[in-house]
């Protein structure tokens, strides 16, 4: 039996791309595997993780958690859209490459993404903010000391360059 | 893992899905998909057809004014945690909301899913059941009010038809002179927890608590409410709660363990709830 495919259209990274998928086909699955696109990436696969993060309209969801379907006609952030085109780093980028937040860098995207948004709502976090901005994303590597540096550097980073 | 294949139907109005409910044969409902879907990867479940209610606009609804806030099917966690008017005209229900999963899970999830859900170590069905509040829902058969008290059945199971959609929540308002406060402990702030307790203290006059009532998660498979007014005044509130609940054991933590935690958790809501209700009523 042929399962039945979906028209999908989803703008990622601001270009639309439009493919056929069964309705089970994940979020994390259809940006991996029909798009190509595996910067995303995906560990746990029932929500725990954070690895598979990705920005919904600009919201951090687990993409694992979601069907394309769902959300077709919709606009997705990855991993490979943090960057300006010209391929500079974002500043939350930079602040995990300066403060060693990765090691393996499994968990990075994940990270990234929720960063990426958490500064975004709140531009000077606390440090309790930022534990409880992160508290959702694992990392078996770093001990998340330097990722809670990286976000604060992040923070001031954006600051700097918005003067 | 990769979920099952299923049927896939998409309605965009009320009135197409729940004609899409009540055609489908073993059916259900997808809203934010937090838990559901973790489910089907796991492949612990396999609906033969999903419904999906993302795209039901009239669904997406939030409502408060002095007699509660009605939370629409669609309204995320994370909408309800953030609107001012629901936390002041029920401030209970962000100070849950804050230890419902992590942040970027209350994006997606909705509160009106998390009831239907009925996880017992859940915090909002504890939160509906000791308010009072009710859930909508409707069918092809027509609408009807499903008060908390009848809604959740058992671990996993309201009182919901297979055919039927909540379309709504509702939380009544905090009456005068009434204090909120919630408190459970988790292994990690965002994990289901291991019991936890919503409370309401209502002072009198003089500021004592003249009515005290509390509802717990994780220590019954069902939220379970008490009236701890009595209790309260009598000095022996953590021993009597303890007395009055019988836990399981399981991986995370012993019956025994959860049922000192109930203790434990009652006196802090309580006083936190006192607090709150104090404050409340100084000009
Ligand atoms: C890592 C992780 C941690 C979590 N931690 C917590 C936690 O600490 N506390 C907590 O309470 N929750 C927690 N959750 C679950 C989360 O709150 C879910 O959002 C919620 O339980 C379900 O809401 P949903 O909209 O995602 O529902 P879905 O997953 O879409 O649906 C759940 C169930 O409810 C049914 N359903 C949903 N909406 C309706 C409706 N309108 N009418 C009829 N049936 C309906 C579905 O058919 C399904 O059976 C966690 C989830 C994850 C992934
Ligand atoms: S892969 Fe999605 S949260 Fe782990
Ligand atoms: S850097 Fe290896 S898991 Fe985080």
């Amino acid at each position: 039996m042929t399962e039945q495919a979906h028209r999908i259209e989803l703008t990622v990274n601001g270009t639309l791309h439009v493919a056929d998928a069964p309705a089970r086909r994940l979020l994390s699955d259809f940006l991996r595997h029909d798009l190509g696109l595996t910067g995303t990436h995906v560990g746990c696969e029932h929500g725990v993780c954070g690895c598979c993060t990705v920005l919904l309209d600009g919201e951090p969801v687990r993409s694992c958690l979601t069907f394309a379907v769902t959300v077709t006609g919709r606009a997705v952030t990855t991993v490979e859209g943090l960057a300006a085109p010209d391929g500079t780093m974002s500043p939350v980028q930079r602040a995990f490459q300066k403060c060693h937040a990765l090691q393996c860098g499994f968990c990075t995207p994940g990270f990234l993404c929720t960063v990426t948004a958490l500064l975004r709502d709140t531009p000077h976090p606390t440090e309790e903010e930022v534990i409880e901005g992160i508290s959702g994303n694992l990392c078996r590597c770093t001990g998340y000391q330097n990722i809670v540096k990286a976000v604060h550097r992040a923070a001031a980073l954006i600051a700097e360059e918005a003067r | 893992m990769k979920p099952p294949p299923f049927g896939y139907r998409a309605p965009r109005t009320l009135d197409e899905a729940v004609t899409a409910l009540a055609d489908a044969d073993g059916g259900k409902v997808l809203a934010g998909g937090q838990s559901l879907v973790p489910l089907l990867n796991m492949r612990l479940a396999a609906p033969a057809e999903l419904i999906d209610v993302n795209h039901v606009a009239e669904l997406d609804t939030l409502e408060a004014d002095g007699a509660g806030v009605r939370v629409g099917a669609l309204a995320r966690h994370a909408r309800v945690e953030r609107s001012a008017t629901a936390a002041r005209v029920q401030p209970l229900l962000r100070r849950a909301l804050r230890h419902v999963a992590h942040p970027v899970i209350r994006n997606r999830g909705t509160v009106v899913g998390s009831l239907a859900h009925a996880d017992p170590a859940a915090e909002l069905p504890a939160v509906l059941a000791l308010l009072g509040g009710h859930v909508e829902a409707v069918s092809v058969r027509g609408r009807r009010v499903v008060a908390a008290r009848d809604l959740f059945v058992g671990p996993l199971e309201t009182a919901l038809a297979d055919d039927e959609l909540a379309v709504a929540a509702f939380f009544p308002a905090a009456p005068p002179r009434t204090g909120t406060a919630f408190a459970e402990i988790a292994r990690r702030h965002g994990d289901f927890a291991l019991a936890g307790v919503a409370a309401t203290v209502t002072v009198d006059g003089d500021g004592q608590a003249e009515a005290v009532r509390a509802a717990f998660l994780g220590v019954a498979e069902v939220p379970l409410v008490l009236d701890l007014t009595e209790a309260a005044a009598s000095g022996r509130l953590a021993e009597h709660v303890r007395e009055r609940i019988d836990p399981e054991s399981d991986i995370h933590a012993s019956a025994d363990y959860r049922r000192h935690l109930a203790g434990v958790l009652a006196q802090r809501a309580l006083a936190k709830a006192t607090a709150d209700a104090l404050a409340r009523e100084a000009p």
